[in-house]
This record gives C-alpha cells, sequence and structure tokens, in this order.
C-alpha cells in the first residue's frame, strides 16, 4: 500500500493524524448515535417494571405507579410451572450443541480451505455462498418434510442439525487462518512426522483462537436469536427456544381466550437479552482481535 | 457428533502409512477437515433445496391431487404480479436501506477509529448491542413505540401538535421496517469496518503526518481503501438480508393490519403460500427464483468489488 | 409424537443418521404430500360402545389447545379416569396452531390425538381429510345438547368436532363515555353511524369503535346483515361476496370507514387494550365470551361497560358467531375411540364445562346457557348489569345458515392484500370485496374445486 505518497504534501497538521486530541464536539455528535441504539433498550428496562395494568395506561417512556420489576422477574419463572425456565434450559442446550457444533465444523472446515490444496475448492465456497442466498424460510417446508420423514421434527435435533452451519464463520477462519498461521510452521512440523490432525490440534488451533471465539460468538447469537426454524419444527412448547416462548406469549393477547400478558413477555425479553450481552462484554477483547484479521481481505 | 468424527478421521487413517507424491496426498488431507462441514452442509441445504427443485415442477390440490407440470410454475412465477410487486419492494428496500445503514456504519467505525472520541470503548459496545437482540423482541419493542395512539409516535404528535408521524401507515411502513433493520444490524457492520480499520499499521499515519495530510485525506486515501474489502463484505451479506426480509415485516404484521400484505416480500409470500395456502409447490419456486436472483446479484457485487481492488 | 419426545436426546442422532439413506428417497417420493394423500390408513369404523371400553383400557393423549382451562380440564380427566394420560400442549394460538397441524398432517406424523379448532377452519381440516367423522361413535345423540348454531358449524356432512363455546356477537359500550357525550345505546345501526359522528365530532380524539380491517371481524357483520357469500357443496364452490346481505353490511359500514369513523386500531394490538382502557374507543362489537376478558384484562372500566344486542338493520334482533372453537380428533391419532371418549367428555360432560366456564368462557351447552344460576350472574364490572341474560338472547338470534369456504384459512390470509386496501386507504368497501372475491376464485380453482 503506497497510496500516502499522493497526499498533497502542502498542507500540515501536526499531531492530529497520527497522535489526535479528543474531540468533544464529535463526541456528542456520536451521542445521538449511541442515543438511537440505546432508546429502545431503555424503554424495554422502564416497562420491564410496570405492572400489566400500568402498562395500559400512562406513557411508555415514564415508570409507572408501581415498580414491579422483581415481581414480575419473579412472576416470569413462575407463569405456566415455570415454562420460562425450561425454554432458557433448552435455548442453553441449543446454543452449546449448536453453536459449538457450528464453530468446529466452520473451523474444521476454513482452515482446510486455507491450508490444504482441496479439489474443489472454489466450487465449494460458491456452492456455499449460492446456498445461503436462497431464502432459508422458503426452504422451511422442503426441510420440514425432509425431517419429518428422519422422525426428527419436535425433537431438540430439528434446531441443533441445521445450526451447525456458519457460513460467515467458515468464511472468517478461511481468512483468518491465511492471515495467521505461517505456512513453514506446517512445513517444520510436518518434518517432525506429526500428523495434520495433530498439528492443526497442537499449533493451529492456539493460532486461531481469536479467529474461533469470534465465529462461536456469531454462532451463539445466531442459535440465541433462531426463531423461524423452532416455530417451524417444534410444534411442543416444551422444546421451544426463549424467542419462539415470548412469541406465544405475545400472541396470547388475542382471541377468543385473550389474556394478555405483555408485562412479562416484556419481562421475558429484557432477560433474554441480559445473558448474550454479557457474553459479549465479557468476551469482547477475543472478537474484537479475531474480526480484525477476518476483515481485512474481502 | 461422533458419527461426524468418525466420518472425519477414517480418511486419514488409511492413508497417512502410505507415501506418494506430498502435493496429491495433502490435497486429499485437507477432505477431512472441509468433510464434516461438507457432509452437514449437503443434509441442511443441498437436500432440501434438491428437494425444492423437485417440488417446484409439480402442482398439488386440495382436490385431485398431485400432478407434474414440468416448467409450469416458473412461468406462472415469472408472470405473476404479486411476486413482482414483493421483488420490487424489496429492491427499494436495499437501495435506500442498505447505503444508508452501511453509511452510517461506516462513520461509526471512523468516529470510533479516529480516536478523537472519549470513551470510545463504550460507544463500540453500545452501538454493536442491538445486534444480541433476538429479531423477535427488535420488532416487539419498536412495535410498541411506532404505535401512533400510545407509542412513543403518539407522544412525539402530541408534542408536534399533530399527527404527521404514522410509522404503520401504508406510505411509511417500509421506512419503520427500514429503521428497524438499521437498528439492528447497523453497529454488526459497524464492527466488521472498525475491524477493517484496526488492522491499518500505524507507522502508515505516521508517514501521512509527515507528508502533512489531512484527516480527511487520510480517510480518503488510507482508510476507506483498506476497508474495501470489508465494505465488498458487508454489502453482499446485507444483499442478503433485504432479499430475505422476513421476521420483521412477519411480527410487525398484527400491528400494522392490513398494510402489511401477505406478498409483501417474496420471503413471506413464500411463506404464506406454503403455511397458508398449501401451495407447497409454487412457494418452493419462488424460494428458487428469489435466490437465483439474490446469487446473480451478489455475484455481481462481489466481481465489481474485487475488480476494483485489482486496478 | 410422544415416541419422539420420549427418545433421549444421544439416541436422536444415530438414528437419524441410520434412517437417513432410507429416509431421503423416502421424502422425495412423497410427492403426495397433499393434505388429502398423506391421510394414515382410515380408522376401522367404530361404534358407540368403543368408547366406554377404551376409556376402561387407558392410554395415552395428545391435546393440542390454548384455552387457558385446558390444562385443568385434563386433570379432572384423568382424576375421573385415572388409567388415561392426556398431554395437554398449547401449540400456538388459532392460525399459529393451524400451521403447527397442517405441517404435521402433511408430514403424515406429528399430529395430536385431539385439537381445538376454530369454526371457521374447521371445514378446511375436515374436508383435507384429516379428521374423524365422529358420527360412528354415536355423537350424533349429542346434538341436542348445543346451540343449533354451533352445531351447525361442527354437523358438516359428519361430525367432525364438538362445539367447545360460542360467540354470539354483542355490544359492549362504555356508559361513561356515552353518558359524558349524551349518546343514547343505539338499537340500529344506522342510530350507531349517527352516534359515531357525534362523538366524533364532539372529541375528535374518541372513535365509537375500532376496525383497522380483520376478516374474522368482517365476516361475523356479514353473516350479521343476513350475507351468504359462500355456498359450498362437496367440492363445488360458489363466491359472491356482493350478495343481498353483504352489500347491505358493506354499505354501511362504508359510513363508517370513508369518512373516518373507526379509529384504525388493531384489535388485540397492545395500542387496542390501551385505548379501552382509557375510552379512546368506547364501544366493541364482539362476540360472548369478551365480557370475561375486558373484566379480566381492563381493570381501568370497572363499573363503566355495559352489554347490550347487536344493532341492527330492520330492528329485529339478528346477530352472527364471531370466533368460538370445537375440539376435533384427528385422523393420525393411534387410538381414535379412546380421542373420541376424552372429546365427549371434554364438550359434554358437566365437571368439564364447570371448569371451563370458571375461567370466564362462554359455553355452547344449552344447559349452561339456560340455567337460573348463570343467567342470575351480575357482575359489580358491568355495573351490577345481568349480563348473561344479554347473551344468551344473543345465543338465540344467530342468523342461521351461514357457511364458510373450504380454504378459509387461506382466504382470511389475502384479506389484507385486497379488501384491507379498502381500509388503508378509506375507500369503497365494495371495490376491496370484489378484488377478494377474484383471489379467492383463482385459488380455488388453482386447487381443484368447482368454483362458482
Amino acid at each position: 500500500m503506497s497510496t500516502y505518497r499522493t497526499i498533497n504534501p502542502r498542507v500540515r497538521r501536526p499531531s492530529s493524524v497520527a497522535k489526535p486530541r479528543k474531540s468533544i464536539g464529535l463526541t456528542i455528535a456520536m451521542g445521538l448515535f449511541l442515543a438511537y441504539a440505546l432508546v429502545p433498550l431503555g424503554w424495554l428496562a422502564i416497562n420491564a417494571t410496570k405492572t400489566q395494568p400500568d402498562l395500559f395506561s400512562g406513557s411508555g417512556l415514564a415508570f409507572g405507579d408501581s415498580f414491579a420489576l422483581w415481581d414480575n422477574i419473579v412472576q416470569t419463572f413462575a407463569y405456566n410451572d415455570g415454562i420460562f425456565l425450561r425454554w432458557l434450559g433448552n435455548t442453553l442446550l441449543y446454543v452449546v450443541v449448536g453453536a459449538g457444533g457450528a464453530t468446529l465444523l466452520a473451523t474444521l472446515a476454513g482452515y482446510g480451505l486455507a491450508k490444504y490444496a482441496v479439489p474443489g475448492r472454489k466450487a465449494y465456497f460458491a456452492v456455499v455462498l449460492g446456498a445461503i442466498a436462497v431464502p432459508g424460510t422458503a426452504l422451511a417446508v422442503p426441510t420440514f418434510l425432509l425431517f419429518s420423514q428422519l422422525g426428527m421434527t419436535n425433537t431438540p435435533w430439528a434446531i441443533i442439525v441445521p445450526s451447525l452451519i456458519s457460513p460467515f464463520g467458515l468464511y472468517l477462519i478461511w481468512v483468518y487462518t491465511l492471515e495467521s498461521v505461517p505456512k513453514e510452521l506446517l512445513e517444520a512440523a510436518r518434518m517432525d512426522g506429526a500428523s495434520e490432525l495433530r498439528i492443526f490440534l497442537t499449533i493451529s488451533v492456539k493460532l486461531l483462537t481469536p479467529g474461533i471465539v469470534t465465529v462461536a460468538l456469531f454462532a451463539i447469537v445466531a442459535t440465541w436469536n433462531n426463531y423461524f426454524l423452532p416455530l417451524i419444527m417444534l410444534s411442543d412448547p416444551d422444546w421451544y427456544p426463549l424467542t419462539v416462548g415470548l412469541n406465544q406469549w405475545s400472541q396470547q393477547a388475542s382471541g377468543v381466550a385473550a389474556e394478555p400478558i405483555f408485562n412479562l413477555v416484556l419481562t421475558g425479553s429484557l432477560l433474554t437479552i441480559v445473558p448474550i450481552v454479557a457474553i459479549f462484554i465479557v468476551l469482547q477483547r477475543f472478537w474484537q482481535s479475531g474480526l480484525s484479521a477476518g476483515s481485512v481481505k474481502g | 457428533m461422533t458419527a461426524l468424527k468418525q466420518h472425519a478421521q477414517a480418511p486419514e487413517r488409511l492413508r497417512r502409512p502410505r507415501p506418494g507424491p506430498r502435493r496429491v496426498r495433502r490435497d486429499w488431507r485437507g477432505w477431512q477437515f472441509v468433510g464434516p462441514f461438507a457432509f452437514v452442509f449437503v443434509f441442511v441445504f443441498i437436500a432440501p433445496l434438491a428437494y425444492a427443485l423437485w417440488l417446484s415442477l409439480f402442482q398439488n390440490r386440495l382436490v385431485g391431487g398431485n400432478v407434474f407440470v414440468g416448467l409450469e410454475n416458473y412461468r406462472t412465477a415469472l408472470a405473476d404480479p404479486q411476486f413482482w410487486d414483493g421483488a420490487l419492494r424489496v429492491g427499494l428496500f436495499l437501495l435506500v436501506q442498505v447505503p444508508v445503514m452501511l453509511l452510517l456504519a461506516l462513520i461509526a467505525a471512523l468516529s470510533i477509529d479516529s480516536a478523537r472520541l472519549y470513551a470510545s470503548g463504550l460507544f463500540r459496545l453500545v452501538i454493536f448491542l442491538p445486534y444480541a437482540v433476538p429479531a423477535v423482541v427488535a420488532v416487539l419493542m419498536w412495535g410498541f413505540i411506532y404505535g401512533n395512539q400510545f407509542g412513543l409516535a403518539a407522544d412525539l404528535n402530541g408534542l408536534l401538535g399533530s399527527d404527521l408521524i404514522t410509522p404503520f401507515a401504508p406510505k411509511w411502513i417500509l421506512a419503520s421496517l427500514g429503521n428497524i433493520v438499521t437498528w439492528e444490524f447497523v453497529g454488526y457492520n459497524m464492527l466488521i469496518f472498525y475491524s477493517a480499520l484496526k488492522t491499518i499499521p500505524h507507522e502508515l499515519y505516521e508517514a501521512a503526518e509527515i507528508d502533512g495530510a489531512t484527516r480527511f485525506q487520510v480517510v480518503k486515501a488510507i482508510k476507506l481503501p483498506a476497508a474495501r474489502g470489508a465494505i465488498v463484505i458487508a454489502t453482499i451479506f446485507s444483499i442478503i438480508g433485504s432479499f430475505q426480509l422476513f421476521n420483521e415485516p412477519n411480527v410487525l404484521n398484527p400491528l400494522a393490519d392490513n398494510v402489511i400484505t401477505s406478498y409483501f416480500t417474496p420471503n413471506m409470500y413464500a411463506y404464506n403460500l406454503s403455511f397458508a395456502g398449501q401451495q407447497y409447490n409454487y412457494s418452493a419456486t419462488i424460494a428458487i427464483i428469489m435466490g437465483l436472483i439474490t446469487a446473480v446479484i451478489a455475484y455481481v457485487v462481489q466481481l465489481r468489488g474485487t475488480r476494483r481492488e485489482d486496478r | 409424537m410422544t415416541n419422539l419426545k420420549r427418545r433421549t436426546i444421544l439416541a436422536g442422532i444415530p438414528a437419524a443418521l441410520t434412517t437417513i439413506l432410507a429416509g431421503i428417497p423416502a421424502a422425495l417420493t412423497t410427492g403426495a404430500l397433499a393434505a388429502c394423500g398423506s391421510s394414515t390408513e382410515e380408522a376401522a369404523a367404530g361404534k358407540p360402545a368403543d368408547l366406554d371400553a377404551a376409556l376402561e383400557k387407558g392410554g395415552k393423549l395428545t391435546y393440542w389447545t390454548w384455552t387457558p382451562s385446558g390444562e385443568d380440564q385434563a386433570k379432572a380427566f384423568m382424576d375421573q379416569y385415572p388409567n388415561v394420560e392426556v398431554e395437554v400442549v398449547n401449540a400456538g394460538t388459532a392460525t399459529d396452531e393451524y400451521t403447527a397441524l397442517q405441517n404435521a398432517v402433511a408430514a403424515g406424523s406429528g399430529a395430536p390425538d385431539v385439537a381445538q379448532i376454530e369454526y371457521y377452519a374447521l371445514q378446511q381440516f375436515s374436508l383435507s381429510d384429516s379428521l374423524v367423522d365422529l358420527t360412528q361413535y354415536g355423537f350424533a345423540d349429542l346434538e341436542d345438547q348445543y346451540t343449533a348454531s354451533t352445531w351447525g358449524a361442527v354437523n358438516l356432512g359428519g361430525i367432525y368436532g364438538l362445539p367447545q363455546d360460542s360467540g354470539p356477537m354483542v355490544m359492549l359500550y362504555n356508559q361513561a363515555v356515552f353518558d359524558e357525550f349524551g349518546i343514547e345505546v343505539p338499537t340500529t345501526w344506522d342510530e350507531y353511524v349517527a352516534a359515531a359522528q357525534a362523538l366524533h365530532a364532539a372529541d375528535p380524539g374518541k372513535y365509537l369503535t375500532n376496525d383497522a380491517g380483520d376478516p374474522g371481524f368482517a365476516q361475523p357483520l356479514m353473516w350479521q346483515a343476513g350475507g351468504h357469500p359462500y355456498t359450498v357443496d362437496g367440492t363445488d364452490v360458489k363466491i359472491d361476496l356482493q350478495d343481498e346481505g353483504t352489500r347491505r353490511w358493506a354499505d354501511m359500514w362504508n359510513q363508517m370507514l370513508e369518512p373516518g369513523l373507526l379509529a384504525p386500531i388493531s384489535t388485540w394490538s397492545d395500542d387496542w387494550w390501551k385505548a379501552l382502557s382509557d375510552g379512546t374507543v368506547s364501544s366493541l362489537i364482539i362476540g360472548a365470551w369478551m365480557p370475561g376478558i375486558l373484566e379480566g384484562s381492563v381493570p381501568d372500566g370497572a363499573g363503566d361497560w355495559r352489554v347490550a344486542p347487536v344493532p341492527s338493520y330492520d330492528g329485529s334482533p339478528a346477530t352472527a358467531e364471531n370466533g368460538g372453537s370445537a375440539q376435533s380428533v384427528l385422523k393420525q391419532s393411534k387410538d381414535p375411540a379412546l380421542a373420541a371418549a376424552f372429546l365427549r367428555w371434554l364438550n359434554s360432560s358437566e365437571e368439564s364445562v364447570d371448569v371451563f366456564l370458571g375461567s370466564g368462557g362462554f359455553p355452547s351447552t344449552t344447559a349452561d346457557l339456560t340455567s337460573e344460576e348463570f343467567l342470575s350472574v351480575a357482575p359489580e364490572y358491568f355495573g351490577g348489569q345481568k349480563i348473561n341474560e344479554v347473551l344468551v338472547a344473543a345465543s338465540e338470534n344467530v342468523v342461521p345458515g351461514f357457511e364458510y369456504l373450504p380454504y378459509q384459512v387461506y382466504a382470511n390470509s389475502v384479506f389484507p392484500d385486497t379488501v384491507g386496501t379498502a381500509y388503508t386507504e378509506l375507500s369503497d368497501l365494495n371495490a376491496g370485496l370484489t378484488a377478494w372475491q377474484e383471489t379467492l376464485v383463482t385459488y380455488g380453482e388453482s386447487q381443484g374445486f368447482k368454483v362458482n
């Protein structure tokens, strides 16, 4: 990269490009951005403190007459024999097995594509990209019929198996491997007679860790937020993940047997967001460096 | 899972002792890594896709059963005004929402990367947060906020003494959806751009400083070229996302009776055809056509993106 | 389904993998995805005596419902028949459940033994041969237990379910708002339209009622106006959404819609509940099941609301069914006799109906509708009004003979595409109805029906 040479040499503004000072103006301008991101979340947090009657009276952006956050949380977990806890457990199961498996498969495949002249490598990526362009929702019916032939619908496998594929993860690991696993290191290990799998497990995995954590995080978010697939595949609420369960609660406010529990829907939504946000904050360092290498090449 | 691992290991055990030309051996060894992904991929993507292709050649009736019709469904789809209405709508969405979102993401990434923000770590995290919110929850929240009787929209109208802000009105609904999608994904794209910017070696900035470059020039000559790859990838993913628009309009639907039609987006059309209309065959046809259109556009964008890089 | 559920997680995948080779070709040749093609083998004809024998023998049943009292009813049943185990599953409300049900029917497995199905969708499921005709178990004898309109809804050339509840339409109105603006309770639609004009003129923030366009509301109104838009005879279907009665409704409702007298709030939305709570919307034309829901969910309205008959066109009482469900036995059931026995208990035994009524449901059984105890209920919420007298009177005035389409679930899903436009543009409903009719005719023909 030699583009910097074209820069006009007449303008001289020392100590601003490489070592800039903080700008209050820019910070305030970006504060608007921050507000945009936060207002809906703030709205959710405020309204999760209201009782059901309070929700139907008064403004959405002010606290109600009551502060019932704790009551709402207790009710959320107690409602319908504690089904919310069950949904939380299901979600965790799908995340651990689904996102874990997705990370494993994407890591192996991305690494394999980057470090070996795999026959059909170009076709492989083209097919993967092409396949994700087909609307998943519309493939839902064929997938459903296929899975029901195998007796997989209404079991956790119907959710887990499709979540094992993360095309973005594959891509990220591919690029990350090119960046961070030097060929010479692998050659040296081969000279020592190590098997390919051993080389991968002992050398490459360590170098790939930030990339793997990043892929894992995105797979976790995708699985945690998965809505459409479980909606189609599951009819038994005992296997629902949180997203589908919450939507069912929200639907309860309509029709002949209407029983609005918006307060539980909102509190449940808040509780659904908290763990995933916590994971992101805790693992911040890893995923940021993982993405850095991933996105430098198009 | 164990079955998958065995599948992966078997070829390796067979081949390890066999000496031979290294290139050939390595080629096939790669498959022990690529194989498991490929196996599951075939199962959850290729098989249903093939099945959808098969389905698209038939017509099935509530009365009368299943008939082979060849390409009849494709002919119908290509002349189906509802399909094209939805396709044009996502096309419009794509042309407006994606550039706005990516531009906002780029501005945010550049600002955070400029090191001129106070508490830039906070900005980075908070702007990214909405990405972690499940689409269902996001739409539920925005739906409440949009309520023009009692939501934030109503509060704003009250403040302005008008009834101009009607997010559920037919002319605004696409913008309202665009806002939700932007809110959800701007942080995600910001992070991809930011990460690309982070990889620029610091020496480059020092060199630019010696040359006396302005901030704007640094952005134009160093930062944007460095982020180009990331921009191309983000664009492709956004195109795919726009064409598959479904969750947001579908969850918002009960709140905006009659504004969101059953063919609002091609994906909703395909969904309603199969789940409300039991027209599995025609639905599969729509899915395949939409997939082809998406793939072609994504491919063109990728080609253009890489060509510029080669220049 | 129960075996699948029992299967442990670890056992699942190898099983799936081993069946994969056998499964894929099987799936591919299931070109007979057809709802009709996929029905399992015809259940051997049963007889009434089978039911008691089945209850004696016992077994396991799965029951899909979204009725809040479903769980308690099943418990009461199991107390009485300890050999039978009923698993209650909430597989989604209304259309969500139908999606799951249709998927299970298409897949040939995964359907429950007994499912709740709203009256309007019953014909669709019976036509696709998914439901057991209960005539063989002597259910015809139960006819005199139910109101004529609900029995008519399950008796579709075979008895495809037993009525759980009914929803004869009544008018709920907010007396406090009516008093404040000096509005008399309207008894005819002309008066109703006039009241809507007066109220909205006096306070532009207030509406007499809301309607953002909802097929589940529009069709009962057509019904009440004497409309008979659908005529179904096997696979011959006649659609006329411009018949005399339907037009009568559309012309009247145009007077509400076009000048903007209908609050554009979707029924059941968060905004709607708030609008009922603060008096923005001051009356509802809705099923008799609504008073219980209103009392439970809009506590702010306590003491303000009253119940009255639906306004009429010519002064003589007439109403229609709005909502209400039956329970049906699915053909996929492994033990249809046991399922039928449970169903018979569920919707005709006093023990079960009492649990249902206790949760605020509105019955379809004439014995309950005419009981002194039921009629004398006078809730404080409704200012001590004996509301059930009004509701029961409504159940006796349902206009007979209305039919739904054999593809009504689909029809409702495309309502927004056609009639919906009239609602968003505040334009003539008749144009929308004509467009809807065209869509329905095309769809019906594409599905092999003989239409018009």
